[in-house]
C-alpha cells in the first residue's frame, strides 16, 4: 500500500532571501531580488542582471567554514545552507562531530542544472591547462562533483538511504522532489532531503547569454527584467540558489509531532520526445499536457480541485504557450482558471534549482495563506488575456486565502517536463 | 627539537580531525595510522611542504613518507638541511 508523504521541513537560499523567513518576507512584499552585476558587464554579457544569493546572511553560513568548504562549488554551499535549515526546521538535530550513528531511513536527492561549472572554470581547467594538476589538491573531486551537495550533507547528517544527484535542466528541482516522494511512497525510505542547487558564476550563465535566451533590455532596470506573462517579456533573468525540503512518511511525521507544511499527493515526469512541436529547446504541448494530466491522476485530484498554479513561467515567449497548455490540461479557461503566479518574477530563473525554490514558495504560500504577486506583468501578454481572465493572474499580494490544492510545474531543455500536486494537510 | 620537525607538524595539524593526536606526535608517529589523517590529505601535506620549503617532492619520495620523521627527512634531504 502506498504511504502518504508530507513536507515537514523547508530550507532555502534565494536571491534577496537567505533563509525561510526572509523568503516569506520577500514573497509577501513582492520585492525583486534581481540586481545589476558589474562583473557581467566587464565580461561583455548581453544580460548584466541576475539573482545571486548572499550566503553570509544565512543562519547556517558558519558551517561552510567549519567544514572547510570555502573552496567548494556554490552548489555545495547553497545546498548545505538550505539542507541544514530544512533538517533543523523539521525538528532534527545536526549530529555532533565524530558521531557514529547512521540513519538508514533517510536519503538525499539534490540535483543541479549546470552543476559545478563554477569550480571547473575557476580551478580545474586553468590548473590543468597550466600543468599544475597537483595544485588542484586532494579535495578537488569532492568539491566539484555533481553529487557534492548530497554527499556533503550525507557526511554531516549520517544519512544511510539513497544519496544521489539528478539533472534534468530547469526541471531538476521538481524531478528531485518527485523522485524522493516516490521513494517514500513505495516504502523504500521514511524521509528524504530533496531539492536542487544552482551556482551563479558567469561560467554558469554565459551559455544562456550565447543562446540569447536571457533578457538584454533591462540592464538599467534590473528589478523590471524578470516579467513572466508580460507583453514586454524578452528573456529570462538568470539566478541561482537552493531549496531543500524534508519529505517524510505521514505516519512518522505524526508520531514525531512534526509541523506538516503540506501533503505531496502525486507527481509526474516525462518528455515530449522532441517531436510534434517539441525540440531540444522548446516544449511539446502534447508532452506538457500529458505530464500535468498524469500528475493529477497520480494524486487522485480532479482539475477542478486546483486552486493555484505555480507556473514555470520564465519571462520568455513561451509563457503564453504554457498558459495555453494549462488551459487545455485542466480544461479550465477564462474566469474558471486557477490563480497563477510566477516566483521567477521576484528572484529570476534559478535554472536547475527553480523547481525546488518555487515549490518551497508554493508550500509557504499554502501554509501561511497568502499568494505572492507576480510582478512586472501589469502589461499582461494579449495572448494570455485571450485565454484566461486577468484577475486569475496574481498581481498584488493576496492575504488570508485558503489554498487547498496547488500544482507546480517545471519544464526544461531536452523537452523534459515535471508537475507535482500539493494539498493542504488536514488530519485524518 | 628542530624547526623542521615543528613546522612539518604544524602543516599536518591543519588536516587533522583530532588536533591532540598531532600535538602529541613524535618522529615515529605514523601520519595515517596514528594521527588519523585522511589518506587523501597526504597530497595536500606534500603540496604545503613543497610551497613552504621551495622544494619538489617526487612520487618516489612521497611513497617513503609514512611517519612524521619520514616527512622531516624528505624535507631535510631535498632542501639540503
Amino acid at each position: 500500500m502506498n504511504k502518504r508523504v508530507v513536507v515537514t521541513g523547508l530550507g532555502v537560499i534565494a536571491p534577496g532571501a537567505a533563509g525561510k523567513d526572509a523568503f516569506i518576507h520577500l514573497l509577501k512584499s513582492g520585492c525583486s531580488g534581481i540586481r545589476f552585476f558589474q562583473d557581467l558587464k566587464e565580461l561583455e554579457f548581453g544580460c548584466c542582471i541576475g539573482g545571486r544569493p548572499v550566503t553570509e546572511d544565512h543562519a547556517f553560513f558558519p558551517y561552510i567554514g567549519k567544514l572547510g568548504l570555502e573552496p567548494a562549488t556554490a552548489i555545495i554551499h547553497y545546498a548545505l545552507l538550505a539542507g541544514l535549515e530544512a533538517w533543523t526546521d523539521a525538528g532534527f538535530k545536526i549530529p555532533e562531530p565524530g558521531s557514529d550513528e547512521v540513519d538508514y531511513d533517510t536519503g538525499i536527492m539534490i540535483g543541479s542544472g549546470t552543476g559545478p561549472a563554477d569550480i571547473w572554470a575557476a580551478r580545474t581547467i586553468p590548473l590543468t591547462d597550466s600543468k599544475n594538476i597537483k595544485r588542484l589538491r586532494s579535495t578537488i573531486v569532492e568539491h566539484s562533483m555533481l553529487n557534492g551537495a548530497s554527499a556533503t550533507l550525507c557526511g554531516l547528517l549520517g544519512t544511510g538511504n539513497q544519496c544521489t544527484a539528478n539533472a534534468s535542466a530547469c526541471s531538476t528541482g521538481n524531478e528531485a522532489i518527485i523522485g524522493a516522494f516516490e521513494r517514500i511512497r513505495c516504502g523504500k525510505a521514511i524521509r528524504m532531503l530533496a531539492g536542487a542547487s544552482e551556482a551563479t558564476s558567469p561560467y554558469c550563465w554565459s551559455p544562456f547569454d550565447a543562446l540569447r535566451v536571457t533578457t538584454r533590455e533591462y540592464n538599467d532596470r534590473p528589478e523590471k527584467g524578470s516579467r513572466p506573462m508580460s507583453a514586454g517579456a524578452s528573456g529570462f533573468v538568470p539566478s541561482g540558489g537552493a531549496a531543500v525540503l524534508v519529505l517524510e512518511e505521514l505516519e512518522s511525521a505524526v508520531k514525531r509531532g512534526a509541523t506538516v507544511y503540506a501533503e505531496l499527493c502525486g507527481g509526474a515526469v516525462n518528455s515530449g520526445g522532441q517531436r510534434r512541436g517539441g525540440s531540444m529547446t522548446a516544449p511539446s504541448s502534447e508532452g506538457v499536457i500529458r505530464c500535468i494530466k498524469e500528475a493529477l491522476c497520480d494524486a487522485s485530484v480532479s482539475p477542478a480541485d486546483i486552486d493555484y498554479i505555480s507556473g514555470h513561467l520564465s519571462s520568455t515567449m513561451a509563457d503564453p504557450l504554457e498558459i495555453a497548455n494549462w488551459v487545455s490540461a485542466l480544461d479550465r479557461g477564462g474566469k474558471n482558471f486557477p490563480q497563477v503566479n510566477s516566483t521567477k518574477s521576484l528572484i529570476g530563473h534559478a535554472v536547475g534549482a527553480a523547481g525546488a525554490v518555487e515549490t518551497t514558495a508554493a508550500i509557504l504560500q499554502m501554509y501561511h495563506g497568502f499568494l505572492h504577486p507576480s510582478i512586472n506583468c501589469e502589461d499582461l501578454h494579449p495572448a494570455i488575456a485571450d485565454l484566461i481572465d486577468e484577475h486569475c493572474v496574481v498581481r498584488e499580494t493576496i492575504s488570508n486565502v485558503d489554498i487547498r490544492c496547488a500544482a507546480k510545474a517545471s519544464f526544461g531543455f531536452g523537452d523534459v517536463n515535471s508537475c507535482l500536486i500539493l494539498k493542504k494537510y488536514r488530519h485524518g | 627539537m628542530d624547526n623542521v620537525f615543528k613546522e612539518v607538524k604544524e602543516i599536518i595539524r591543519k588536516y587533522a580531525f583530532d588536533k591532540k593526536l598531532v600535538d602529541e606526535a613524535t618522529e615515529k608517529s605514523r601520519i595515517i595510522a596514528d594521527m588519523k589523517i585522511n589518506s587523501a590529505r597526504i597530497v595536500d601535506i606534500v603540496l604545503d611542504i613543497e610551497e613552504k620549503y621551495g622544494i619538489d617532492v617526487d612520487d618516489k619520495s612521497i611513497q617513503k613518507i609514512h611517519t612524521l620523521g619520514d616527512a622531516v627527512a624528505v624535507v631535510k634531504e631535498k632542501s639540503g638541511n
